[in-house]
């Protein structure tokens, strides 16, 4: 690279910061206070877009058409925002930690069926910033006129938030309730209207970040998930809450990401890397090294303790009986039902497994993984690849699968048992992503994007119902392994840490130690349920590494209720169920089941399973 | 009103068609079509609407062994896993005679490897890659789309023309743009040997940074450059390549940019002068298409895309292979695809037996603009059978059995 691409690539890496500090300014600032991992932060941004580019229509190509509708729109995604915390968030900010995020997960789904219907599949290419379509002559090179006002944006709007979060009473609440909201609300300050309010403005950024992108990028319907995982990532690398610190992490990320492409494919010892390649994941590199060097992102404090409102209710041990029934009657189920509920059985049991084998970890464990994919996904490959490319019989491929899911899990582990909270999750994420964008690159063994093929089962188990057994012992064994280990000493120790870290370390228990080995127990039955799957499913494809899965897996886990040992079997059942049935009758089935799952997340805050219990305890009460 | 009268004569009427047509009381034949219809709307919406078009005039004619053909179509999520559910879906619970459809490659690939395994007809409709028909090919799957290596291929004689030395290329970083980057090289340098690659560019699809890979293009000083972006990547990459003078005495290839799909949105900054494979729809006037538009415009009041073309044209191959194969038996449908030809909007194409590739073809030409929208000139129609390899380099790629 010479100079003049180096200095152009500069500036190209801080035009695309803009935007992306914008939106996860926003996202950061409504974490920090309302502690909500707002997933439909991203479709607050490609909502931005849209309605950028229709009110432009509107208001014709000027500069005050432009402009004017750029603020408008950002204004109005402002009022989704508070349509979003005032109709959903709010009845259930007391509900258990993360489950908020179940919710936002509907809005997604909502959102994304709506802008369909409002604006159609056609991408729509806005038009250029008028007096500012031209190119800027710098050193040689062009660049637009238009990036070099972004770059300018950036740093105004984060004067401008500073100003809000120094200088005004609001800023001071807003600050104080990102340091001790409990505090805050004992004092005396309306914490609702305050959640409103900051709501509105973190998605006025978030809008304000998808309004601005107009001239740059066609509205389409991929952007709400492309733009959320990015902005995740900025967001813990630069500390949460700190808008500073997203400030910084923005640019480190687009000067970062232009520099890889800048570089292209060079060859050191005659070994050809593409930078350009690494584009795929280079945030997420970014994102580990920083979390594994700096435990709460570059200019993040430690999170304050959160008191709880009441402490975690006591798990309750499943009863023997109560198991072998359920066992015996989905055992039974091929008898009497057709051969298509046998096959949508086996997927639900695979992800009972991986569903439960999440919930050991961030349930009672309490640490909560936002890329548990990476396990079911390594599985499912091991299986696949040991089958395939080692000519190992079915049986001994399904057998190493979960070893090998295990042994990713120790290395992974040993750095994310080192973070708490959200920077945990984000570690995890970032494992994740890292696996997925090795898988997706390395043709030669993993099949690349397309995946591996012809991955099925031994003659004896080529039967559906033979298979479905097969599914149904192993995946059934890994639950209820997995439920009598929360009841043994382990077990009881890793609840300690959750519910104490401090005490537990001073009674003599090795916390770490114990979160590691619970790492591993987990990423090896997630394993042992991805090798499952791929045997069922006759070919593995990135797709189940991908964040896509980890999220599903979350979604099961929410949706049955993380206070409960079942809760993730009953979500894992509903949500495929749901999907398989709900995506078969409508046209618009990502806006029906994002509308069932809000209608669960209002009707039963504690998931399925844990209202129902509170349910049967209050009818018990009232006949007593 | 309800006269005696009335009632009588709808009687009769009712009586009358219950005698004339047993053939149309009997079930319809079911054809079970999955697709990623949520993950790529703006090439399925189309799609559908072209297969909807086929299933009633295939219907209006009559159907097929004295049967009506209903299309049950499933979203595939996009996801080769809940794909490979949704067919076993179609086939046991709806009880689809075989499978048709899939866009995306990896899905494509898992479901013709769920075909091989069920000894099911699966025909599939977008997938451009050409592991599906070659290298993962397999005795039940048949594919309708000209294949990324075909469409390759076609541009190929324009780009040696030019004979430019430098060549930039810039690709989504998968399976498709992958491959198509493959054959671009290959073949070029087959024809050109002098021919030098000056940089490579491989954005994740739907994420390229536009402005940062037009630079690293324009600093490798290329005379041309190979694309294989679409959809919103390419959309970027136009814009910010304009913005920066990129194209300036470059010329450009770009695969697919010819297709409704990814030119419309271009709107007046499509690029003029691309080499480009397409569909000029609105300049077509062979006696085939001509009815096809006139149908489609007629039922949708809206113009058809490429999409549309592949969704009806799959459907009526299903039709033919069923027609032939006089039955519903899977492999008596499987022989009867092999060789199978039949008239699509595009003209006559074959399934060939030695690979089960259609020889469905398309239009190569370049972009131009006229009022305010891109279109399609100096276009030429390009038959499929013309831009594949040998038989031997098929054979040598296809396995055996």
């Amino acid at each position: 690279m010479t100079l003049a691409s180096i200095l152009i690539q500069l500036l190209n890496g801080l035009a695309a910061a803009a935007s992306l500090f914008l939106v996860s300014a926003g996202l950061s600032l409504i974490f920090g206070v309302t502690r909500i991992v707002n997933f439909a932060h991203g479709s607050l941004y490609m909502l931005g877009l849209y309605g950028a580019y229709s009110l432009i229509q509107f208001f014709g190509r000027t500069p005050l058409g432009f402009w004017g509708a750029v603020v408008l729109a950002a204004l109005a995604v402002g009022l989704v925002g508070i349509l979003i915390e005032v109709l959903v968030l709010r009845r259930i900010y007391r509900a258990p930690e993360l489950f908020q995020l179940l919710a936002t997960f509907a809005v997604v789904l909502v959102i994304k069926d709506i802008a369909l219907f409002t604006w159609g599949a056609e991408d729509l290419v806005g038009p250029r910033a008028p007096g500012l379509s031209m190119a800027v002559e710098i050193m040689g090179r062009r660049i637009p006129a238009y990036d070099l006002l972004l770059i300018a944006i950036g740093p105004v709007v984060l004067g401008l938030l500073w100003l809000l979060l120094t200088r005004t009473r609001w800023g001071a609440l807003v600050r104080a309730a990102t340091q001790d909201r409990e505090m805050v609300g004992a004092l005396g300050v309306d914490q609702a209207k305050l959640f409103t309010s900051v709501f509105f403005v973190g998605s006025v950024l978030a809008g304000l970040g998808g309004a601005l992108q107009i001239p740059r990028e066609p509205a389409n319907l991929e952007l709400d998930l492309a733009v959320i995982a990015d902005a995740f990532v900025v967001t813990v690398v630069g500390g949460l809450g700190s808008i500073g610190g997203a400030f910084l992490a923005a640019i480190i990320i687009g000067v970062a990401k232009a520099f890889c492409i800048g570089i292209g494919t060079v060859t050191w010892f005659g070994v050809e890397i593409s930078f350009s390649k690494l584009t795929l994941v280079v945030e997420f590199l970014i994102m580990a090294l920083v979390l594994v060097v700096r435990p709460y992102g570059l200019l993040g404090k430690p999170q304050a303790a959160q008191r709880a409102a009441e402490p975690a209710p006591r798990l309750q041990v499943p009863s023997w009986t109560f198991a072998l029934v359920w066992l015996a009657l989905l055992a039974l189920v091929p008898l009497a039902a057709d051969r298509y509920t046998t096959i949508l059985l086996t997927d639900i049991v695979c992800f009972a497994l991986f569903a439960v084998s999440l919930h050991f970890i961030m349930g009672p464990a309490g640490m909560v993984s936002f890329g548990h994919a990476a396990y079911f996904g390594i599985g499912a490959y091991a299986a696949g690849l040991l089958l395939k490319r080692f000519g190992l019989p079915m049986e001994a491929a399904l057998l190493l699968a979960p070893a090998i899911a295990g042994l990713f899990a120790i290395v992974y582990g040993w750095f994310c048992v080192r973070l708490s909270g959200v920077y945990l999750a984000m570690l995890t994420l970032a494992f994740a992503q890292i696996s997925w964008s090795v898988v997706f690159q390395w043709d030669s063994v993993t099949g690349g994007s397309n995946g591996v093929f012809g991955v099925w089962p031994s003659a004896w188990l080529a039967d559906k119902t033979a298979y479905y057994y097969l599914a149904l012992v192993l995946c059934g064994a890994g639950i209820l392994f997995l439920w009598r280990v929360l009841f043994s000493p382990f077990g009881y120790a890793l609840r300690a840490g959750r519910d104490s870290p401090l005490r537990a370390e001073a009674i003599g228990i090795d916390l770490r130690g114990f979160q590691w080995a619970a790492f591993v127990l987990v990423g090896a039955l997630a394993g042992l349920a991805g090798a499952v799957y791929a045997f069922s499913k006759g070919s593995i494809s990135p797709s189940s590494i991908s964040i896509a899965q980890s999220t599903d897996g979350l979604i099961m886990v929410l949706l049955g209720g993380v206070e409960t040992l079942t809760g993730p079997v009953v979500g894992a059942a509903i949500f495929t169920w749901l999907r398989d049935a709900v995506a078969r009758n409508t046209e618009f089935w990502r806006a029906v089941m994002g509308g069932v799952i809000l209608l669960i997340v209002l009707l039963f805050p504690q998931g399925l399973v844990g209202g129902l219990k509170a349910l049967v305890a209050r009818w018990r009460e009232q006949r007593a | 009103m309800l006269t005696r009268n009335r009632l009588l004569a709808g009687t009769a009427a009712l009586v009358a068609l219950s005698l004339v047509g047993p053939a149309a009381a009997q079930a319809p034949i079911k054809i079970g079509e999955l697709n990623s219809y949520k993950v790529f709307p703006a090439f399925l919406e189309p799609y559908k609407k072209g297969i909807e078009l086929a299933v009633e005039e295939v219907n209006a004619a009559g159907g097929v062994l004295g049967r009506k053909i209903e299309v049950v179509s499933r979203d595939d999520n996009g996801n080769p896993g809940d794909a490979v559910r949704v067919a076993e879906e179609l086939l046991s619970r709806e009880g689809a005679s075989f499978l048709i459809g899939t866009f995306p490659s990896n899905v494509g690939l898992a479901v013709a490897d769920f075909a091989k395994q069920r000894k099911v007809l699966f025909i599939a409709a977008e997938p451009l890659t050409d592991k599906i028909v070659w290298d993962q090919g397999n005795a039940y799957t048949f594919r309708l789309r000209t294949s990324t290596y075909m469409q390759t291929a076609m541009l190929i004689p324009d780009a040696v023309k030019l004979n430019k030395k430098r060549w930039a290329i810039v690709y989504p970083n998968y399976e498709y743009g992958q491959s198509a980057t493959a054959a671009f090289k290959k073949l070029l340098k087959e024809k050109q040997p002098d021919v030098e690659f000056v940089a490579e560019q491989a954005p994740p699809l739907g994420k390229i940074d536009a402005g940062a890979v037009a630079q690293a293009l324009a600093d490798a000083k290329p005379d041309a450059i190979f694309s294989s972006l679409f959809g919103p990547d390419l959309a970027k990459f136009v814009r910010e390549g304009q913005t920066r003078g990129l194209f300036k005495g470059v010329e450009v290839f770009n695969l697919l940019a010819g297709e409704p799909e990814y030119l419309d949105p271009l709107k007046e900054e499509s690029p003029d002068g691309w080499y480009v494979t397409g569909y000029p729809w609105s300049e077509l006037k062979t006696p085939e298409h001509t009815k096809f538009l006139n149908a489609y415009q007629a039922k949708f009041k809206d113009y058809p895309r490429l999409g549309s073309v592949v969704g009806y044209a799959t459907v009526m191959s299903a039709v033919e292979a069923i027609k032939k194969a006089g039955s519903l038996d899977q492999e008596k449908l499987v022989a009867a695809m092999k060789g199978l030809t039949l008239i699509t909007p595009f003209g006559m194409v074959e399934y060939r037996a030695i690979d089960h590739q259609s020889t469905m073809g398309a239009y190569v030409g370049q972009i131009g603009v006229k009022d305010g929208k891109g279109y399609m000139k100096n276009w030429r129609f390009v038959d499929g059978k013309d831009a594949l390899p040998s038989d031997a380099d098929v054979q040598k790629m296809r396995p055996k059995n």
